[in-house]
């Protein structure tokens, strides 16, 4: 039996999606927001060092689980392997409602102005599809600010003159600076590099009525037992749901896009909480499931009228898969410098974003969040054995006196890396899973490798007596970062979406996530995954009230 | 200090062997050599090692737990790191001196071994997941099994409890 038609489904209640409800909700339309996991809340946080969503060698705390979930990964030698969520080449973000936000280490960045116009400022790379974004840093910027004061941002980025201009300042100061912050601002001053408060999705004061981050040891990959860390899960899916408009369905997977005879999308078919499969018929259909699943149902979606899949018909669905090649170094000192004042990242540069000589793009440089023990064990310089007497007196010795500085480097974006559908793997629903296949971009590993030596040089002017370092492989990338599979562009052959983030041959049809950037800047996503929603809810909004969308 | 029972310290009993059996998973004989094993990946100094830590216990409890699927992995290693032992010094891992016992492990980790166990699992790769699971259980939480009284978190000096947070201001001060 088919549920009451509303205005809306919404796929995925993370970032995007978590947005896109609020905003269709409020300006009345009804809303339907289906998602995969289940909505956790400050109880569910464990702090559990072995079993989150960064250290997953336990399982996933925040979803999927490894018993229903699988994905097909092609290495580069060709080999296929079925991997599970808790595996690091699953290149797994969350699931539960909020996504990646309701766990993740809250950095607020907005992209600089080069960032949209990769293509222009350093022409065309062999062997990459590096483009602009159809939009630019100004189209963006009153949807940055209302990203940074709807869910909340924290920082001071005055002293970053490599910023794009911003309307207003951040709502809430940045913390009190740590030990390690006190270090390399003092360095970075020497070195006349332009450190400053990384911008951050965490209250620092009370805000939105939730209180302020206590600092504790344990934050990016748990949840916050203080409710302190903004994501759509504590700001916008609740008023959401406030407004009446919007139902939240948890525990419910999107298995087809559903169109009818004439191309209009029609609904969603969906299992819900008790694995029964449920049609929702809709005016229009969100995307927002991330970067691997959003182009993952778009080619599950086929019929008659869309062989290859929804919004596919130039075979761009999944392609340009990125994520970033975190470089960076780590260095020890002589003395403590560890406090225990979470959540450790705290202080950045973007002096080597761009303008680096001979390479393109670059990436933002910070200290890490706070290393667990079991993170610290899993690292240690050249020379130091892994495991032994010698092992366990470097941990002793160094676990309070070691930095860690790296960043995010942007990627150039590989046509052939990408998300298709497996042919014969199936989930626990029997839904077809994503094949990921390709590597990264040579010139990714070089600038790395850039990147790494100038994280080093911070660190030895604040003292490191050893730096090593940090350097991706070669192989796919994706994971938390994960975006570009269904572009954003002006030409329909070249790009899955329209500037307004809705698929090009299809009116009512739209994808709103990480899966839309063109390229993915040399910083963490989140934010800008934010401020798109915000853009395309606007236009969703202003187009429904015009045609209501009715095929 | 390698002869600890820790398994039999830690909770319910969900044995898949038997019922006089204080482990999950694994038979008293293999757990002795993973005792071992664990105790020369961290041994004791002045700071309690491994096998104190109940490594084994939490490597036991996670072989019927997310791990699983590597309960034939450890059976297979196991016994080949006892069939190297004899092939090298003449007797079972457990029965050897330290520095014998470290001499095995240089000869896992470096896969030049012989013995029929490791034709299917390359000594190497039951070496390397030994020392992951090995730091897992000494520095990971002691809610899974190891890390017993915190000892590795002692060692490094950090605060407990770790939930509790702290703005500057000292919240736990009335006013
Ligand atoms: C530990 C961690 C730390 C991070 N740190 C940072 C950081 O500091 N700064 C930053 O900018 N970013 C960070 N990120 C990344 C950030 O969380 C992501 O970039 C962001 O959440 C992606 O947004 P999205 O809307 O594209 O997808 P998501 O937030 O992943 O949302 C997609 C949602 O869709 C749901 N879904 C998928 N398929 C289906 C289906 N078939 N049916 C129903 N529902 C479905 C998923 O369960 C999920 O909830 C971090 C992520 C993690 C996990
Ligand atoms: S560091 Fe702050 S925001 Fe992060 S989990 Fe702890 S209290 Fe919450």
């Amino acid at each position: 039996m088919a549920l009451a038609r509303v205005n809306a489904v919404i796929v995925g209640a993370g970032a995007a999606g978590g947005i896109v409800a609020k905003e269709l909700a409020e300006a009345g339309l009804t809303v339907v927001l289906l998602e995969r996991g289940k909505w956790y809340t400050a109880f569910d946080c464990r702090k559990d060092d072995l079993r989150n969503q960064r250290t997953s060698l336990l399982g996933c705390s925040f979803g999927p689980d490894d018993d229903r979930y699988r994905r097909v990964v092609v290495g580069p030698d060709g080999q296929e392997r079925i991997v599970a969520p808790s595996e690091g080449a699953y290149n797994n973000n969350a699931a539960c409602v909020g996504g990646g936000t309701f766990s993740y280490g809250a950095m607020g960045w907005r992209y600089l102005e080069k960032d949209f116009r990769m293509r222009s400022t350093y022409g065309a790379v062999a062997g990459s599809t590096l483009e602009d974004w159809p939009i630019s840093y100004q189209d963006l910027e009153p949807y940055y600010t209302k990203a940074e004061w709807e869910i909340g941002v924290s920082g001071d980025d005055t002293k970053n003159i490599f910023k794009g201009p911003r309307s207003r300042p951040l709502p809430m100061p940045p913390p009190p600076p740590s030990r390690e912050h006190l270090i390399l601002k003092a360095a970075a001053e020497r070195l006349k590099l332009h450190a400053f408060d990384i911008p951050m999705l965490r209250n620092t004061v009370q805000y939105n009525g939730r209180g302020a981050c206590m600092r504790c040891r344990w934050c990016v990959g748990f949840a916050c037992e203080v409710d302190a860390k903004c994501g759509t899960h504590n700001t916008v899916i609740p008023r959401a749901l406030k407004t009446g408009n919007c139902t939240l369905r948890t525990e419910c997977v999107a298995k087809e896009i559903l169109t009818n005879g004439q191309g209009w999308v029609t609904g969603v078919a969906y299992f819900d909480e008790r694995g029964r499969l449920q049609e929702q018929p809709a005016d229009l259909v969100v995307v927002s499931a991330s970067a691997t699943e959003t182009p993952r149902l778009l080619l599950n979606s086929r019929s008659r009228l869309f062989p290859n899949g929804l919004g596919n018909r130039y075979d761009w669905v999944g392609r340009n898969l990125q994520g970033h090649a975190y470089s960076g170094a780590y260095g020890l000192m002589e003395t403590d410098t560890y406090d225990d004042l979470g959540p450790g990242a705290s202080i950045a540069i973007c002096d080597y974003n761009h303008g680096n000589p001979g390479l393109v793009g670059g990436a933002m440089l910070c200290n890490e969040f706070i290393r667990l023990p079991i993170q610290f064990a899993m690292l240690r310089p050249p020379g130091v054995p892994r495991w032994g007497a010698a092992h366990k007196d470097f941990m002793r010795h160094f676990f309070n006196r070691c930095i860690a500085v790296h960043g995010p480097v942007q990627e150039m974006p590989v046509f052939d890396s990408r998300v298709q559908v497996d042919p014969r793997v199936v989930d626990g629903w029997g839904i077809p899973v994503a094949r990921l296949s390709g590597a990264r971009h040579p010139q990714d590993l070089e600038v790395a490798n850039y990147i790494s030596g100038k994280a080093a040089a911070w660190l030895k002017e604040a003292g490191a007596i050893t730096t090593w370092p940090k350097l991706p492989g070669q192989g796919l990338s994706g994971g938390q970062h994960q975006a570009g599979t269904c572009r954003m562009g002006n030409d329909p052959r070249a790009s899955v979406v329209n500037r307004y983030c809705q698929v090009h041959d299809m009116a009512n049809l739209f994808v709103v996530d990480g899966s839309v950037h063109v390229t993915n800047g040399g910083f963490n996503p989140a934010l800008t995954i934010m401020a798109v929603a915000y853009m395309a809810s606007e236009h969703i909004v202003q187009t429904w009230k015009g045609t209501r969308m009715r095929g | 200090m390698q002869v600890a029972v820790v398994g039999a310290a830690a909770g319910p009993i969900v044995s898949c062997v038997g019922t006089s059996n204080p482990w999950r998973c694994l038979i008293e004989d293999e757990a002795r050599t993973l005792e071992a094993l664990v105790d020369r990946i961290i041994p004791a100094d002045q700071d309690p090692g491994a096998a104190w830590a109940g490594v084994a216990n939490f490597i036991d409890r996670q072989l019927v737990g997310p791990y699983r699927r590597l309960q034939k992995t450890y059976r297979q290693g196991l016994t080949g790191t006892n069939e190297t032992s004899a092939a090298m010094f003449g007797k079972r891992f457990p029965a050897l001196s330290r520095e014998q016992q470290d001499e095995v492990l240089r000869a896992l980790e470096s896969g030049q071994v012989s013995g029929k166990s490791w034709k299917q699992l390359p000594a190497k790769q039951f070496f390397d997941l030994l020392v992951s699971h090995t730091m897992q259980g000494f520095y990971g939480d002691p809610r899974h099994g190891g890390n017993r009284e915190r000892v590795s978190w002692k060692m490094l000096r950090l605060p407990f409890p770790p939930v509790r947070g702290r703005m500057q201001d000292d919240l736990t001060k009335t006013s």
